[in-house]
């Protein structure tokens, strides 16, 4: 039985769209600013909100969301306020939440307790950036028990027997890397990004988002025609807090709307062949 | 993974990002066999003793001896080629590269011996050098980045977080994730994902072998270290692991003092968590924000420590007590007045924690401090230090 954020993208996917899902950290630059961030990224058309939580030391994000982490860090974001901030969230709008996480923060939290809160502050997907498929055991059985997907990723590197526990294990939809490497704005996409969605497509019977340098409202259009269900949106955006920091108003519009263009990109008719 | 790589169950695994996970199988993979293999064994072990100068010296300290009332000696691996017990192992790290068709190799440094040494098994073995080094450390360790230059290596400076060793970890980790496949990782501690702890543990064992041979037909009482990472602790105890006679004491960084919040005594005062690919005893906030470290040492400057180190301390077979800067540079100048030695400000560490134990120890005992390293790096930093009143 799938959950109901893979129905969510399933249903996406049926009206012939790709889903939009953009990236922010919590409290970057603070906890009121990611609230009207948060509300100008839903009029824009998102599809599913996708939240990091702060973390001091993120090997696996490139210099963009890592100077947002210390943005929020500096702000005194923990993650009991970043559960109030999606408390906040959830009583504003409806559009599904996933999470994106480094393990520690899990850890300390108390891996139960975590997934627990989660669910309470409506969370439907939790993808832990630092812990791949076969450790994740723990993660799944918390994850499931109080109906959490646990979201995987996967990339052209991944081979079939990961891809394999992907499929298992997983829930939600798969994160699929568009480029080898760090979150982060990128010229070029992976050449081989048709044939790596069409090998997950073959493993995974779940709905494939792309991510990772997607910087374009045209890149976009391309994981779209390479095949993904929709596209995941960080850095770009991330970059519109960066340069706006002295002007609230102003980060807010701009990021509004970029996310439009994105939203609107994904959004047109498949463009598959 | 053939194995997921703890120690007990409980510390180690490799939590990195999915895309690191082939690449650390192909290693792990790589390692397994090139251990086995004697071929690769002989040439790593006629490096080791004709370029590097092993084995090294185990040599009986009568200022110490006389200090602590026992049989006090030193493992001299501060006169190992490079300065430090380093070399050891890039040079099994480098062959490894070399033996894995990779052309380039990437390290993160803290006090510079990694990073020195890991541009000289490049220059040795004809590899692409490059490596991370925070911005702090760039600036109190200049012999050192001078060394890999003339070794033909790149140094990156870093300036994000606290510009130190977690930092220039968190970087190579993005350039490997980057640049994966072509470029190995030459991890210079027994800390990080699976199979680094290990690998770095057998590459360093050669310490703790020499010593049993040294001292056989006897053997140590207690075996002292300094633990930042944890490599040369590691290398010097694992001979010894199985045996309950002999004490396997770590000393950690005390910086300004454990009760002052600014030091590096992670088995001290950490509690476990998940930094750097592994689960281990870590330096953090309560919601696990890692906390930034201070110690007068850059190579011990860290919030993290290798996973069997954890695994040593939470199963009582090794103990760890941190020692403080001014303790450790009392013990800098005190070696270099009485045995004309200058050890690393890090092995000090490992001097001073044996003078405060003093009393432990009886005329029969016989306790073997790992120098791991020379001194000459440091004189710059003691000098600023000694000048500011220190």
């Amino acid at each position: 039985m799938s959950g109901a954020l893979e129905q969510h993208l399933r249903g996406i996917r049926a009206e012939g769209r790709g889903a939009f899902v953009p990236f922010l950290v919590i409290g970057d630059p603070d906890l009121e600013t990611s609230l009207a961030l948060t509300d100008a990224l839903v009029e824009a058309g998102a599809d599913v909100l996708e939240f990091g939580f702060a973390f001091s030391d993120p090997p696996a994000d490139g210099p963009v969301i890592q100077a947002a982490d210390q943005r929020a860090l500096t702000a005194g974001v923990t993650p009991p306020a970043a559960f109030e901030f999606l408390d906040a969230v959830r009583q504003r709008h409806g559009t599904p939440v996933v999470l994106l996480m480094y393990y520690n923060l899990i850890l300390q939290f108390g891996v139960d307790a975590f997934y627990a809160r989660a669910a309470r502050a409506g969370v439907q997907g939790v993808l832990v950036a630092d812990v791949p498929v076969e450790l994740a055991g723990g993660l799944v059985e918390a994850a499931e028990r109080h109906g959490v997907a646990p979201i995987f990723i996967a990339s052209e590197l991944t081979p079939a027997d990961r891809l394999a526990q992907v499929a298992t294990r997983g829930g939600g939809f798969v994160y699929t890397v568009a480029r080898v490497g760090v979150t982060g704005e990128q010229a070029e996409l992976a050449a081989g990004l048709p044939a790596t969605l069409a090998r997950l497509r073959a493993a995974v019977d779940r709905p494939l988002l792309a991510g990772f340098g997607l910087s374009t409202p045209e890149h976009v259009r391309r994981v779209r025609a390479a095949g993904a269900d929709g596209a995941i949106v960080g850095s770009a955006l991330v970059r519109q807090i960066e340069a706006h920091l002295g002007d609230r108003p102003a980060m807010v519009r701009a990021v509004g709307d970029l996310a439009r263009r994105f939203a609107e990109a994904a959004r047109e008719e498949d463009v598959r062949c | 993974m053939r194995s997921e790589g703890t120690f007990g169950g409980r510390f180690g695994g490799y939590y990195v990002s999915e895309l690191l996970v082939p690449c650390l199988e192909e290693l792990e993979a790589a390692w397994l066999e090139a251990r086995d293999d004697p071929a690769f064994r002989a040439e790593l072990g006629a490096l080791l003793r004709d370029y590097a100068g092993r084995p090294t010296p185990l040599y009986r300290s009568g200022a110490l001896s006389a200090e602590l009332g026992c049989a006090v000696y030193l493992k001299r691996e501060d006169l190992l080629h490079g300065g430090a017990h380093k070399t050891n192992n890039t040079i099994g790290q480098a062959l490894l590269a070399k033996r894995m068709g990779k052309r380039r190799v990437i390290a993160e440094t803290g006090a510079g011996q990694h990073g020195v040494a890991t541009a000289m098994a490049g220059a040795l073995l004809g590899l692409e050098v490059k490596v991370f080094m925070g911005a702090v450390d760039v600036a109190r360790q200049r012999p050192n980045v001078q060394r890999m230059g003339l070794f033909g290596a790149e140094v990156v400076a870093i300036e994000q977080g606290s510009a130190s060793l977690k930092d220039a970890i968190n970087e190579a980790l993005r350039y490997w994730t980057e640049q994966v496949r072509d470029t190995f990782y030459v991890f210079g501690t027994a800390a990080g994902p699976h199979p680094y702890p290990s690998l770095v543990r057998d590459l360093q064992r050669v310490i703790g072998e020499e010593i049993g041979q040294q001292l056989a037909p006897g053997k140590p009482t207690a075996v002292i270290a300094c633990v930042g990472g944890g490599s040369n602790a590691i290398g010097a105890f694992a001979h010894f692991v199985d045996d309950p006679d002999v004490q396997l004491i770590g000393a950690e960084p005390g910086g300004d003092g454990v009760a002052t919040g600014r030091h590096g005594a992670t088995l001290s005062a950490g509690r476990p968590g998940c930094l750097h690919g592994s689960i281990s005893y870590v330096l953090q906030d309560a919601h696990g924000q890692i906390t930034e470290t201070h110690s007068v040492s850059a190579g011990l400057d860290y919030p993290g420590v290798g996973p069997e180190h954890s695994h040593l301390k939470e199963t009582g077979r090794a103990e760890y007590l941190p020692v403080d800067d001014a303790e450790a540079l009392d013990a800098f100048r005190w070696l270099a007045r009485r045995e004309g030695i200058l050890p690393a400000l890090e092995s000090a560490h490992a001097v001073a924690l044996a003078r405060r134990l003093k009393g432990r120890f009886g005329p029969d005992d016989v306790v073997v401090i790992n120098l791991s390293g020379r001194g000459d790096k440091d004189l710059d930093h003691v000098a600023k230090l000694e000048e500011a009143g220190r």
